[in-house]
Parts: C-alpha cells; structure tokens; sequence
C-alpha cells in the first residue's frame, strides 16, 4: 500500500515531495496504528487541516469496509459450500505458515541485541502462560525500553532509526 | 451494549498496535480467547480474508469481527474505534511528534516496546498455528493426529514467502486451490 501512497501522492498529485513522504512514513511506523492509515491521516492533515485528516482516514478506510462487508454478509452460507470450506482449510494452513513468517521478520528486524531478544522471549513468554493483557505487555516493554536506555548509567547505545524496520 | 463494547475495546487495539498491522493480532487475540466473539477458526479465516484483500490487516480485521459481533453498525464501530487513535494522535501532536521522533527517550521507548511485540506477534503466531492444526488433533483420537497434508501447505507458504518473497496473496489462492484437490 505505501508504494501506491507515494506515486499517487507525489508523482501525480504533487502533494508531497519524495522526501517529505519518506517522513511521513517514518513517522506514521513509530505511532500506533496501520501504517498506511496513519500516513493517509498525517498527509490529509497537512493538505487541508483536520477535516482533511478526517476525510483521508475515512476515505482509506472505506474500500476495506465495504470489500470485508460484502465478504462477510455472504461468508457463512459461502462457507456451507463443500468445495469453498475445502479450499479454507487449506488457506488456514497456509495463513499458519504466512503467520510464522511474518512473526520470523518481525522478530528479525526487531531483535538486534540480547537486551531485545531477551524482552521478546520474556513477552512471548507471559502471553503464553499467563492471562496478563498484552496491552501492560507493551506499557512495560515501554517502560523498560526507557530504564535501560535512557536513565541507567553507562546505557545502552541505540542505533539511528534507520534500522528500525516495522 | 454491544456498541459501546466493541468501541472501547477497539480503541484500546488501535491504541497499541504499535510497529504496523501484524502488531494488532495479539491483542486482538487477547479480546476475541476472552469474550468469544467468534471462534479461533474463525479468527484464522478473517486474516486469510484480510490478507487476500487490499487494505492493512487491523482494519480488515476490524470490520469483519465488528460485523459478526454487532451487524454492519457493529462493524463501521469497530472499523472507527481501530482508526481512531491514530486520527486524535495525528491531529494533536502533529507539531511535536517530527521533532521528538528523533529524541533519545523516545527512541529507547520504542527499542523497548519493538522487542516486546515481536514477542507477542509469535504467541499470536502460535495461537494461530495452535487453531490450524488443533482440530486434526481431536477428530482423530490420539493413534495417528497428524494432518500431514496441512503441515505440508504451512510448510511450504512459510518457505515460499520467507526465502522466495512469493506474494501472500498467490500463496493463498494457490493454498485454497490445493485445498479443493485435497480434501
């Protein structure tokens, strides 16, 4: 999706240069949310003020309402369907396998010295065996993140954000 | 209510998928082993879904499960509530987030909080693979619980995309068109 945001936007609207939207990209990685959403959201902003930003969000995320929609109004009488319930089951295996890879990149790009190995092996591990919510998963990777960084005496050097792939 | 429901619990998701779309299935994880609002099968199906269809995984996601728990309301709340953070944060720190991005403290934030996804992304990974193989484990009893066919298809779309960088997509449609050969 982020090519077809760059061409659109800086090739044929002009709205942006090249090296402005590479900005917005690294920005929008680095806040929550779809990184192709938050970039729409960041440039609608700077083009027309917050009615801008409403209408880019609304105006990315309409296709995909309205395709998952119609997908899942006729889902479960699709599913009943002898030959499409036989293709979901092998597309669940692929999406199992899709999954691991997408787990493997994520967990390459982002585990690049032992301090980040050992937070993620310890978040796989709480998630796993205990009920506690991923969302205080993140607030403490955060706060750690900060302690061992930021605050103790002889800290850990960080890279440029460069190497901050998503 | 329902409605009230699904947006809090989607604004919180929206909230924290932080590192792009895969970042969401945990927690979405998390919100659907809780309140069962739709079944691990399920769940596998819609990011089949979402993966085959354009537009990020959270918000496909979303709408689908939105649409489930509360009809095509239950949907547009839930596909709002996701997008939301992202839009407040956008409109009310615009000026100051270029210039901290580059700042230490919010550099080590997020050298914490990368690790700790990716951490969870793999439980989420395993909670999916868990949902994938797990029936084959029951129907057949504990003699022979091997669905080597589906081991196979998960094996070779792991391969084909991580060391050939196939399209998700062409492996899908290529994994749905084995499966209505196979079984």
């Amino acid at each position: 999706m982020l090519p077809m945001i760059e061409k659109e936007v800086v090739e044929r609207r002009g709205w942006a240069s090249a090296e402005e939207i590479m900005d917005i990209f690294a920005l929008s990685q680095s806040l929550p949310g779809a990184i192709a959403i938050n970039s729409s959201i960041f440039l609608g902003y700077r083009l027309a003020g917050v009615t801008g930003a409403v209408v880019a969000a609304a105006g990315v995320v309409m296709p995909s309402l309205l395709i998952i929609l119609g997908i899942a109004v006729f889902f479960t009488s699709l599913k009943e369907n002898r030959a499409v319930s036989a293709a979901f089951t092998g597309i669940r295996a692929a999406v199992a396998g899709l999954i691991a890879a997408a787990a493997l990149r994520i967990t390459c790009a982002s585990c690049r010295s032992w301090i980040a190995f050992a937070l993620a092996l310890l978040s796989l591990l709480i998630n796993l065996f205990t009920d506690i919510h991923a969302v205080w998963v993140i607030l403490c990777g955060g706060l750690i993140g900060i302690v061992i960084h930021y605050y103790l005496p002889g800290r850990v050097k960080l890279r440029k954000s460069g190497d901050e792939k998503p | 209510m329902i409605y009230l429901e699904l947006l809090f619990k989607f604004f919180r998701i929206g909230l924290f998928t932080i590192g792009g779309g895969y970042a969401m299935l945990p927690l979405m994880q998390h919100e659907i082993e809780i309140n069962n609002w739709i079944t691990s099968q399920e769940f596998v199906d819609i990011i089949a879904i979402a993966e085959m269809t354009p537009g990020p995984i959270a918000i496909n996601a979303a709408t689908f499960i939105g649409y489930r728990v509360g009809g095509v309301l239950g949907s547009v709340v839930a596909t709002t509530a996701v997008v939301l953070p992202s839009l407040l944060i956008i409109l009310l720190l615009s000026r100051i987030l270029a210039r901290y991005q580059e700042h230490a403290f919010v550099r080590s934030l997020f050298a914490g909080i990368r690790p700790v996804v990716a951490g969870l992304i793999i439980s989420a990974a395993w909670f999916i693979i868990a949902a994938v193989f797990a029936p084959a484990l029951s129907e057949n009893g504990a003699a022979l619980p091997v669905d080597y066919a589906s081991i196979g298809i998960a094996a070779l779309a792991f391969l084909l995309v991580v060391k050939y960088r196939f399209d998700p997509v062409k492996i899908i449609i290529m994994a749905g068109i084995a499966g209505m050969v196979i079984f």
